[in-house]
């Protein structure tokens, strides 16, 4: 079980990594790596969000499959998915005001990041339709936060330094920020050695 | 009307210029059949989600308007997603979950809020029509570049012959970005020209 855990573990984290590999996340992965710290905000938030949204779809695909009505997985897990950041929202703001105040702006943002309907997908259709279990799916959806966290840190540390860096007119912003995502993706490639 | 179709097509296409949806135009554009496949079923969401939206944008209440379209939308992605899986297997399995990913795919809800929840149900479904186009258009030739290099065929045809030696990293993960980063790239340098011939005509 501990083994198994550690595969899947690496694998989200390095492997099968969520923003470089499989393009999940993409908007906020392009959208808020402008600074380190904002980064590691926005990455922490995912981690917490897709670990939850894990957990509670996995129970809603139980449910769905007992009322023999999977075809609403969309629907019900998207309106789920939406719920669910709203509630740490709320709570957040209510329990730890200062946890809040960090992530405040990113909550919001999450709902629409395709990375949480993105794990919630994977984890039920993966190994063709078996059942992920739930301590998998919780641990997949942590991880591959983790490697979210992982891959805007990274990226966002090599924007910091473009900013002051001489670019041609022509490929500033978007053009070299896209190049800079492909080197990225490639160092990254380098792990597809590792799959198990 | 034209103007309204047109707008989505070039001067506000989705992929290029708004940089809305990119999760889709990076992930399944290894070729230029599933480029095609995934632009026409968003644009057949996007349709026909603009239409619905727009004829009950004076019924839903203002507060749970996000709400009310993410349900509108993800009827129909399901909807989409249950014909492919019946007519169009084949596509169906290429594109694996980034059909459901279509929910979130920022340039429908964008579209909804934007044009639809302001507008008739005629001009919200060529709207549609043309952001739908736009996307389709910008998946394909990302896809076909893609496609060309990387594995040296069109649409599953080769067009280089035996002796061609693909550069595989175009159809990896890395070549959509670098891809992507270059299209943008030239549209950034034809503009600015287009820009100076226009300034120096005026002086």
């Amino acid at each position: 079980m501990l083994k198994d855990l550690l595969v899947i573990s690496i694998g989200a984290i390095f492997i099968q990594n969520f923003v470089l590999v499989q393009f999940l996340g993409i908007c906020p992965f392009l959208g808020v790596s402008k600074k380190v710290e904002t980064g590691i905000g926005m990455g922490l938030a995912v981690v917490f969000v897709m670990a939850c949204a894990s957990a509670i779809t996995w129970a809603v695909q139980q449910l769905l499959i007992l009322f023999n009505i999977e075809y609403l997985q969309t629907i019900a897990f998207i309106l789920v998915i939406a719920v669910l950041v709203q509630f740490v929202e709320m709570f957040l703001q209510k329990s730890i005001p200062s946890l809040y105040n960090s992530l405040g702006i990113y909550l919001p943002l999450i709902t629409t990041n395709c990375a949480v309907l993105g794990v919630a997908i994977v984890n039920i259709t993966r190994f063709g339709g078996m059942d992920f279990g739930f301590i998998k799916s919780v641990v997949y959806g942590a991880t591959a936060g983790i490697g979210f966290t992982f891959a805007i840190v990274l990226f966002a540390g090599v924007r910091e330094r473009l900013e002051s860096s001489n670019i041609p007119g022509f490929l500033k912003g978007m053009p070299i920020t896209l190049i800079t995502a492909g080197l990225l993706s490639i160092a990254f490639m380098g792990f597809s050695g590792l799959s198990f | 009307m034209k103007k309204v179709f047109l707008n989505g097509l070039l001067k506000e296409n989705p992929t290029f210029v708004l940089f809305l949806g990119m999760c889709p135009t990076l992930a399944v554009t290894t070729s230029a059949f599933n480029a095609v496949g995934m632009g026409l079923s968003t644009m057949m969401v996007l349709i026909f989600s603009n239409i619905f939206i727009s004829l009950l944008r004076k019924f839903i209440p203002d507060k749970v308007r996000i709400a009310a379209y993410v349900v509108v939308i993800a009827a129909f992605v399901t909807i989409v997603e249950m014909l492919l899986k019946a007519y169009a297997q084949s596509i169906s399995e290429s594109l694996g979950i980034y059909i459901p990913l279509i929910v979130v795919n920022c340039i429908i809800l964008g579209r909804a809020e934007a044009f639809a929840s302001k507008n008739g149900p005629l001009a919200s479904a060529v709207d549609g029509l043309g952001m739908g186009l736009g996307f389709t258009c910008a998946l394909t030739i990302i896809g076909s570049i893609r496609e060309i290099l990387g594995a040296g065929t069109f649409f599953g045809f080769s067009i280089f012959g035996e002796a061609f030696n693909p550069i595989t990293i175009m159809i990896l993960p890395p070549g959509a970005f670098i891809t992507l980063g270059l299209i943008v790239m030239t549209i950034n340098i034809i503009s600015a020209r287009k820009k100076k011939k226009e300034e120096s005509k005026i002086a």
